[in-house]
């Protein structure tokens, strides 16, 4: 028999910190696997955050830079603009693209930096213990939200992707979910399709990927991958945002 | 100073708006596009320092610049160039505070500079130029020790500075091609295992070995790029200590006072961190009074007074505010204090400059 | 005859039971031994029949943990 799913190249073996469920190392692969596919290993670049994924450097066998809470797409912008032929991609949470670093995200969006961030949003802010984070649903239980969040004291949920469509230098935002095989598959592609814009210079890249965290959601596995499905879908629908490529017309 | 990072090889400049500092990022913006260089406005101060930690990262030679308040912005950052080792050159050209304050030129963030307003155990290796042509050499210099000691290097000035016109003598433009290659950056894992450069170091013993590395390089900084400057020293029996724009104005007053037989010197330091206290503990061995003058509240005083330990008595005239005194101002406080320490020769008349101040 | 086979790495697993909930013929179990971490982890079989796994790899794509690889033919 041929073996025919393995672990990519551009993964370490290294055992994977996240909790039982989390979607962040499904995550890691599907971008390793397009690093692979690529073949761009040796020239791309990697900006990790401040959050669950700050140890992505043990899991991306690429080089990695350490970015500040917030502020890896300002670090990508100083790293791109002196190695303009290399391939640079941040890989953020909700909290850290959304909320601390929001003017980050929207002005390098705006500038059309020629990056590929990926957003993981999993409606919590996990490596601090489940507070609210920025896309927290109404009524969504966190350690800062008494009785769940309440839209009138807590704000309403952002959606920063659709916010970034309107900077003129994004060219292909898309959201996408790892909640089951149909939609990995799926986020694949739009991963994929976010560093080819990267590489053909387009402009700003971003794929926005839904992504389960049962621990601080307080469900099993199986739960949190059926709610994100299903709920976050609501208030988060996964489609194309935006897309100015011109990939589709041929 | 802009042309002095780009004769430095200097091919990157990320900044934001701020007086009293305008003029460096208007000069960078058309200059770095002659050299083949890279101008970014940000959004922020903040964003700006974290830009520069991107090129840094990448291996190139980087700079901002920016005034007090911008700077206040920049101090997560410069933890960071600091705790992930990395080269950079920053500008502060100081402006009255605290708070929105004013754009008249000051000397109040010392402390910041010197002792980190960032957080951690960190020292930024503090340049204060006296001149134009200091502020070219010294900017030129920073360079070197950035990439020397993989640390953040600043350059502080102030307002005035920042606005004054001198003649300066350009050192040769280099190449940043001709600089020695860096084995430590994040270029892409070609031919080599991928790399990462990171300030988490989760295990304490680690993160306290770390430590411990980064005070052997300030150390070795203390010892070989420690600066000042020693005017009329030699007979002196009272000592202005001084730096930047102060200084000037303190040289004005020490003409004044010496054309009255006064005998008054000054150290001015040019390194305000790694601070030149050596120099300052030797010369309480015949000096016992110091006389500290700053455009702020005082705040290099206190690194006088723990360099003489006691050995000499030191003195304060702090204006803080943005407000420049005259050498006339500064001779009238020489002068208080050299009489009211008995210092003028038996023979010499008592002739104070007017009343105590 | 088997059309396909998966090896999960009973170590890596964390039991988290997305494998099995993915598996459209049901060949995935949670074992009842624990692994060195604690989890009890998956377990594969081939059923009764000794042809379950037809290599769809839709337990691969849902596993956070890489820990299992598929064979095909």
């Amino acid at each position: 028999m041929k073996k025919v799913f393995e672990a990519p190249k551009s993964l370490k073996d290294n055992l994977f910190h996240y909790c039982p469920g989390c979607g962040h190392s499904i995550i890691h692969r599907l971008v390793a696997e397009v690093i692979d596919e690529l073949g761009i290993q040796e020239r791309t670049i990697g900006v990790p955050p401040a959050g669950c994924a700050v140890l992505a450097y043990n899991y991306f066998d690429v080089d990695t830079g350490e970015a500040p809470h917030g502020r890896a797409l300002a670090v990508a912008t100083g790293i791109k603009r002196v190695l303009a032929d290399h391939v640079v991609f941040t890989y953020q949470g909700d909290g850290d693209i959304a909320a601390i670093g929001t003017a980050e995200s929207i002005h390098a969006a705006n500038r059309g930096e020629k990056v590929t961030a990926i957003f993981v949003n999993n409606g919590t802010y996990g490596m601090t213990g489940g507070q609210m984070a920025p896309t927290t649903l109404p009524g969504m239980g966190s350690t800062t939200t008494p009785g769940g969040r309440d839209v009138v004291r807590d704000g309403a949920p952002l959606d920063l992707t659709q916010m970034l469509a309107e900077a003129k230098g994004s060219v292909f935002l898309e959201r996408v979910s790892v909640a089951t095989p149909k939609g990995i598959r799926k986020a694949k592609k739009a991963i994929k399709k976010a560093f080819q814009v990267q590489l053909d210079g387009l402009g700003f890249a971003l794929v926005e990927v839904l992504s389960p965290c049962p621990t601080n959601w307080k469900m099993d596995p199986v739960a949190a991958y059926e709610w994100t499905d299903k709920e976050m879908t609501k208030i988060f629908p996964v489609k194309v945002i935006k897309d100015i490529t011109g990939y589709d017309k041929d | 100073m802009g042309e002095a990072a780009v004769r430095a090889g200097c091919r990157y400049y990320f900044g934001y708006p701020i007086t009293p500092q305008n003029e460096v990022p208007e000069y960078m913006s058309g200059r770095l596009l002659q050299v083949g260089g890279t101008f970014v406005q940000a959004e922020s101060e903040l964003a700006s320092v974290n830009m520069v930690i991107g090129a840094a990262m990448a291996g190139a030679r980087v700079m901002t610049s920016s005034s007090s308040p911008g700077v206040s912005l920049m101090q997560e950052g410069i933890s960071y160039l600091a705790g992930l080792e990395l080269p950079a050159v920053i500008a502060n050209v100081v402006r009255g505070g605290p708070g929105l304050g004013n754009i008249a030129p000051a000397q109040s963030d010392y402390f910041q500079a010197t002792r980190g307003g960032g957080h951690g155990d960190y020292r930024t290796i503090v340049l204060a130029p006296a001149s134009c042509q200091e502020l070219c050499d010294l900017t030129f210099k920073a360079f070197d020790l950035a990439d020397k000691y993989r640390n953040p290097v600043m350059i502080m000035g102030d307002g005035m500075m920042g606005q004054m016109m001198e003649p300066v003598e350009f050192p040769e433009l280099i190449d940043p091609a001709d600089l020695p290659a860096k084995d430590w950056t994040i270029t892409g894992a070609k031919d080599r295992p991928s790399r990462v450069i990171l300030s988490l170091l989760l295990n304490p013993k680690v993160l306290e070995d770390h430590n411990f590395k980064l005070v052997r390089k300030y150390d070795a900084v203390t010892r070989e790029e420690t600066d000042w400057e020693e005017y009329m020293l030699e007979d002196a029996r009272q000592v202005v200590v001084a730096y930047g724009t102060a200084a000037r104005i303190a040289k004005g007053a020490i003409k004044r006072v010496r054309e009255m037989g006064l005998k008054v010197g000054l150290l001015r330091p040019k390194t305000l961190w790694p601070f030149p206290d050596k120099p300052l503990k030797e010369l309480t061995r015949v000096v016992r009074q110091l006389l500290v003058f700053e455009m702020s509240a005082g705040q290099m005083v206190e690194d006088v007074r723990l360099a003489v330990e006691g050995q000499a008595q030191v003195h304060l005239y702090g204006r803080p505010g943005g407000v420049i005194p005259t050498p006339d101002e500064v001779a009238h406080q020489i002068s208080h204090y050299y009489y009211q320490a008995g210092l003028m020769d038996k023979d010499q008349p008592s002739g104070r400059l007017g009343g105590a101040a | 005859m088997a059309k396909g086979k998966i090896t999960i790495d009973r170590e890596k697993c964390k039991g988290c039971e997305l494998c099995v909930s993915v598996c459209p013929k049901q060949c995935i179990a949670i074992s009842t031994g624990l692994n060195d971490k604690g989890y009890y982890p998956a377990e594969f079989s081939q059923g009764e029949e000794g042809d379950c796994c037809t290599a769809c790899t839709l337990c691969a794509l849902t596993c956070p943990d890489i820990a299992i690889e598929v064979y095909r033919g």
